[in-house]
């Protein structure tokens, strides 16, 4: 009955590596095994691609390669960005974020509050998940050391405008970091252009394997190292590189970049009959987040209702893998601190799911999809005490 | 994802006796949606035979919550009402072969339908405990509840109690009171009584209220993305402006107002009054 097949639609989470990024890293796991720092032509070979590999990264974000330091992943990037600055920065107390941020970077701030004694702003978002830019304004003092808003919502794909953000920053002194984990590779982003300081990407979410990620430093910015050590990342990342992941970095960045209007274009496209089809068969059902607004692969809906945990568990027995706010599924108690901050009503803050796409979703699998989730959403409804079919 | 036993996936992909019962003779409706789950529970009981004839439920939740609804229905149905009566939340558990330990809270919902619909059948209401204390004001727990459940499974620490009851798990605000409770009910380990505070003078109290605030209680909202200013003092009378935080917790500017004012009256004076500031 059930069909052995595969809907991944999770890609927010992690995603498929892709075959060209695999293949730019083998040889780094045979011949190419020097290490970059070496004076000799086993490194400097290597050291080469590490070489080429920033660039490809750096012309993703429209930097200089000098400006971008490779780590470990998404959340080391947040790390170093935050309290890097704040160690350059030690006269000032306050730091400001918002309260829909991923953990990499609101666990900084609260264990900053606790155990560091800086006073942490986390601005509110209304109830499409976006901020009162006024509001941020007002929040930054001199003594504010950082700001850090990211550039897309992990959960509802919903952007913050990093342009004009970045530009009350700089009116106001303040250093700006912005997580851009998802919004690299889906939108558009020059750094030549944008007023941002510090900005962090993962390798996982653009198709590398996991463990790859970088920090982009503007030049001028003030910033301690993160690990201290060798001279590598210029003194300010040591630690021998992480050679094969590197190259692949450089590699996925490629295809991001080259990909980056055709395919996000096609993944919309997807995304939106995947959402319209959805909201068109099934009644009691409501978009979380700003839909003009927004990254091309990401929906999030609330079916009311029901819960999310039993909505993944009925999915994945489909062979479709989503993910859910829901506080079940974490094992919290409470949903999601984005859904809460959006003060998302609770007829269907239980029942949230995010679908998330990439370049490898096909037209087959979102109607797949949409043929399989109307009768499970009906089907928990059934067993609900707080569904009414007659309404 | 969950480390759920087969029998829980059974129960949840394939839960037996979900429906109504029109004209039950027992309904029992516990949880809301705020809390993440619900159930209904409806009984058909023979006067007769003293037995229940038929179990249905609607339930909204986890699927832990749906195959604990399931498998209580499976096993009182055919059951004397004496016997259902002394039915437990581990009973629940046991049949579905365990739950996770983060998700025993099913259970305890599936055991509170069952004592409120053979409440209703009686025509009698759950044993009102006017006089127990709601300790979580986020999921609404009250002392009566903490204590049935604490003693029942012999739960130990915070944790425990609030994988059976989510008291605990949203604002932890009243994870001092649960301490309190759980060394009531385990014995030693007393808290030593807070001492009596000699009277302080107008200037005295103004100050301590001052450093408390500034020291102990701003501290502990940002925490939590919270914040507080004091803004005036008349008296025993403390008006603040507060920020919210916890904003999943369901009265959670009341849950806020008590941690001012409860902290204030331990440290300061045990007559304090917490105002809102409106300007």
């Amino acid at each position: 009955m059930t069909e052995p097949r595969q809907v991944y639609l999770d890609n927010n989470a992690t995603c498929r590596v892709s075959p060209a990024v695999v293949e730019a890293m083998l040889p780094f796991f045979g011949e190419l095994y020097g290490n970059p720092s070496s004076m000799h032509s086993f490194g400097g070979r290597v050291a080469e691609h590490v070489t080429r590999a920033r660039e490809q990264v750096a012309a993703l974000l429209n930097a200089s390669p000098e400006e971008i330091v490779f780590t470990s992943c998404g959340t080391e990037s947040d790390n170093h960005a935050i309290r890097g600055t704040l160690e350059a920065n030690p006269e000032k107390k306050h730091i400001v974020t918002t309260k829909v941020e991923h953990p990499a970077v609101l666990n900084v701030f609260r264990f900053l509050a606790k155990r560091k004694g800086y006073h942490v702003t986390e601005l509110g978002v209304n109830k499409q998940g976006d901020l009162n830019l006024d509001e941020l304004r007002a929040e930054l003092t001199p003594d504010t050391a950082l700001l850090s808003v990211m550039a897309a919502n992990n959960e509802t794909g919903t952007l913050f405008p990093i342009d004009e953000i970045g530009a009350i920053a700089r009116e106001k002194g303040v250093v700006f970091h912005t997580d851009a984990v998802q919004a690299a590779g889906k939108i558009p982003l020059d750094l030549k252009k944008l007023p941002v300081d510090l900005l962090s990407i993962s390798g996982h979410k653009l198709h590398t394997p996991k463990g790859i990620g970088a920090l982009y430093i503007r030049k001028g910015t003030r910033i301690s190292p993160f690990m201290i050590g060798g001279h590598q990342e210029h003194g300010r990342r040591a630690g021998t590189e992480n050679v094969p992941y590197i190259i692949g970095f450089g590699k996925a960045c490629e295809e991001a970049m080259n990909g980056i209007f055709e395919e996000n274009n096609q993944v919309r496209k997807l995304r939106d009959k995947l959402e319209s089809g959805l909201m068109s068969q099934i009644k009691h059902t409501y978009i979380n987040g700003n839909p003009r607004w927004r990254l091309p692969n990401t929906t999030n809906i609330g079916f009311e209702f029901i819960e999310g945990e039993a909505i993944l568990l009925h999915l994945s027995a489909a062979g479709i893998a989503a993910s859910s706010g829901s506080a079940c599924t974490s094992g919290s108690l409470e949903p999601s601190h984005v859904l809460m901050a959006m003060e998302v009503p609770f007829t269907y803050a239980h029942g949230s799911v995010r679908f998330s796409l990439s370049r490898y979703t096909t037209e087959e699998e979102i109607d797949y999809t949409l043929a399989a989730v109307p009768p499970i959403i009906q089907r928990l409804r059934d067993m609900s005490p707080f569904y009414d079919p007659n309404k | 994802m969950w480390d759920y036993t087969k029998s829980v996936m059974d129960h949840f992909s394939n839960p037996r006796n979900v429906g109504k019962i029109e004209n039950a003779d027992g309904v029992g409706e516990v949880g809301s949606l705020a809390c993440g789950d619900a159930l209904k529970l409806y009984l058909k009981i023979n006067k007769e035979t003293g037995k229940i004839e038929d179990a249905r439920f609607q339930t909204f939740g986890c699927a832990s919550a749906i195959a604990s609804a399931s498998a209580l229905t499976e096993l009182i149905k055919g059951m004397p009402l004496e016997e259902a009566e002394k039915i437990t939340n581990d009973d629940i558990a046991r049949f579905l072969g365990g739950l996770p330990e983060q998700k025993m809270h099913c259970s305890v919902m599936g055991r509170e339908a069952l004592e409120a619909a053979l409440a209703n059948y009686r025509g009698v209401k759950v044993e009102e405990h006017a006089d127990a204390q709601v300790i979580c004001k986020c999921f609404w727990v009250d002392e009566h509840k903490l204590r049935e459940v604490i003693t029942e499974n012999k739960l130990k620490t915070v944790e425990e109690v609030t994988h059976y009851t989510k008291a605990g798990g949203g604002c932890g605000g009243c994870v001092p009171d649960i301490k309190r409770i759980l060394a009531d009910i385990n014995g030693p380990e007393a808290k030593p009584e807070p001492e009596e505070k000699p009277r302080m003078t107008n200037l005295q109290r103004i100050k301590l209220i001052t450093e408390t605030i500034a020291v102990k209680i701003a501290p502990m909202l940002r925490q939590d993305g919270g914040d507080i200013e004091l803004v005036d003092i008349d008296g025993y009378d403390v008006y603040v402006k507060l920020r919210g935080a916890c904003a999943g917790c369901p009265g959670a500017k009341a849950t806020l107002q008590n941690i001012v004012r409860e902290t204030l009256r331990r440290e300061v004076d045990s007559e304090i009054n917490i105002i809102e500031a409106t300007k």
